[in-house]
């Protein structure tokens, strides 16, 4: 089954030929639009129109999360801004969060490819989707929404958190299509057993689970769980949102990138060289149609391979294979993006000086948790009980309000935080490797 | 009149306060008074030592977080109400008390009670216009 057949399974000459002429139309835009990009390209030497195959955009530059940073907040959108119908931002790794804009037709896209990617993961017309994700300035429960309606199903915007309400809606109102994050699928499957809830004795089919990375025995855990099938969902806010690639319910082997509208490449991120076909590597991604803020050779630390097979399904579309980790220092928790820079200035903000600060995360149940351990030396010791916890608090709220993450911060002896050699070590993360 | 007491921050775990002792026992250090207020991950340790001085030093070695702090020792009748009036005193004041703990005398038998206000050289001043024994530091560093 497809949403649209004749670009889901065009045949690859006629694909690759799209996607220049509409890379190359892309690279006008920017050319003309884009400060940032047309100052790039004067320094490469190199020019929009110089571009004749798909090889050629090698040689262009590569955009970051840091150029996004510094072009904060509109600095990068190519469209005027009385045509930007819709603003996402998602948190920055400083403090500032990092802004995408959409055009109309931008969201008509997003629509079509999430629509396209629920007939992926086999939902049609007819089927009630309970939408998880986090409607707001994340993309998630919007993103999913629109594709929802636009498929013509039927969208229930449940949004996060208020796990006994979103059992007993899933019960009473039939939801046969569960979208959220893998983990957050367990957790419910834990409060639901705990309301006395038996999964088997519900609707729900079809489970569409993303924005965190997660692995083939977790899939195997939910769908015995939860008592559907589980599919893997890509996405990230800089490119669109979800919906940028998906498994198909055929061969559930891969996510299926849509390439009628993103140019991936594999690079290796130390050298940012092509890789080979089927090894792993740095997933970039080029945006050929987006008109809000296009993004060149977009460079989003996720490691995946990819392979250009054909698949079972039919798509001709490449394959991506799960995403196995980072190539910088992001941590995934609960689907929240936490670089530990964040934290730093929040602790920076507060105490006015740089302690020595270690991240633990771990996999409570079927949740991730965050402690944030900070060394109490001199600077930061009051000799009254109070001072220390009021301090404690006002960290746990900051990270709350700047990441809508809960935390649990531990004051600790110095130098309990091992010292390593060189750069500190920051982060434990002894949630199971994916 | 103040009284001059080192504040210790400890992780709520096994065997550090045999830690601390231990260490101020082998540097000659003597604890007059102590006081250990926790919470469920941390905790303060007061002490009141002979030698303020080599306790800080020895302990910051050690890698602890050391800071001193001016407290207050009172010297309380030994009858009922002995303490009752001292604090409502401070009441009728509205000096605030953030901690206190007690100690009883060597020699007197009397009780020492050391406070930590939140405005020190009020509270001073007022007990002492009301004839309370307010208590010199090195009287309790050499009891």
């Amino acid at each position: 089954m497809y949403y649209n057949e004749e670009f889901e399974t065009l045949p690859r000459p006629a694909l690759e030929a799209l996607q220049v002429k509409r890379l190359k139309s892309m690279l006008e835009r920017v050319y003309c639009n884009v400060p940032f990009y047309k100052d790039k390209f004067a320094s490469l030497g190199v020019r929009p129109d110089s571009l004749k195959s798909l090889e050629d955009l090698r040689r262009l530059p590569f955009t970051v999360k840091q150029d996004m940073r510094d072009a904060y907040p509109y600095g990068l959108f190519s469209a005027p801004m009385e045509d930007i119908v819709r603003i996402h931002a998602s948190s920055g790794t400083t403090g500032k969060p990092t802004v995408v804009g959409y055009t109309h037709k931008d969201i008509e896209i997003w629509s079509e490819l999430m629509a396209r990617s629920f007939v992926s993961a086999g939902v049609h017309r007819g089927d009630i989707i309970h939408n998880s994700y986090g409607y707001g300035l994340f993309t998630g429960g919007l993103g999913a929404h629109y594709g929802a309606e636009k498929l013509g199903a039927s969208v229930i915007p449940m949004s996060g958190g208020n796990t006994k309400r979103q059992i007993l809606i899933m019960k009473d109102f039939g939801s046969t299509v569960l979208t959220c994050t893998p983990s957050y699928s367990l957790y419910l499957a834990e409060a639901a057993k705990e309301e006395g809830v038996d999964f088997r004795s519900l609707s729900l089919r079809v489970g569409i689970f993303g924005a965190e990375p997660w692995s083939e025995s977790m899939r195997t855990e939910i769908e015995e769980k939860l008592n559907l099938s589980a599919i893997d969902i890509y996405g990230l806010s800089e490119i669109m949102g979800p919906g940028v690639a998906i498994e198909c319910q055929e061969a559930k082997c891969g996510l299926h990138i849509w390439e009628d509208h993103f140019i991936p490449e594999i690079i290796n991120p130390e050298t940012g060289e092509p890789v080979p076909e089927g090894e792993k590597g740095e997933l970039v991604i080029t945006t050929i149609t987006k008109e809000g803020i296009p993004l060149l050779r977009y460079r989003t630390r996720d490691i995946t391979s990819i392979t250009y097979e054909p698949c079972t399904c039919g798509r001709t579309h490449a394959r991506i294979a799960r995403m196995s980790g980072r190539s910088d220092d992001m941590l995934i928790i609960r689907g929240v993006n936490v670089f530990p820079s964040q934290i730093e200035s929040i602790l920076m903000r507060i105490e006015g000086v740089e302690p020595h600060y270690l991240l633990i995360v771990e996999r409570k149940g079927n949740l991730d948790t965050l402690e944030v351990q900070v060394e109490v030396d001199e600077r930061l010791f009051s000799d009254e009980i109070k001072h220390l916890q009021a301090m404690a608090g006002a960290i746990e709220k900051e990270i709350k309000d700047l990441l809508s993450l809960t935390c649990k911060v531990r004051l600790v002896e110095p130098k309990t935080i091992m010292r390593s050699e060189g750069k500190a070590k920051r982060v434990i993360d002894n949630r199971p490797k994916v | 009149m103040k009284v001059e007491q080192i504040s210790i921050f400890i992780e709520n775990k096994s065997g550090r306060l045999a830690e601390i002792t231990r260490i101020l026992g082998d540097s000659g250090v003597n604890i007059r008074a102590l006081s250990l207020a926790d919470t469920s991950d941390f905790g303060i340790l007061r002490l009141i030592v002979n030698d303020r001085e080599t306790a800080k030093q020895v302990l910051k070695e050690k890698g602890f977080t050391v800071s001193k702090t001016e407290v207050v020792a009172i010297e309380v009748p030994d009858r009922p109400g002995g303490l009752s009036e001292i604090l409502q005193t401070l009441d009728q004041e509205s000096i605030n008390v953030e901690y206190m703990y007690a100690f009883v005398e060597r020699c007197g038998g009397n009780a020492v009670i050391i406070f930590r206000f939140d405005e020190t050289e009020k509270a001073i001043e007022l007990l002492t216009a009301r004839g309370f024994n307010v208590l010199e530091g090195e009287r309790l560093y050499q009891m």
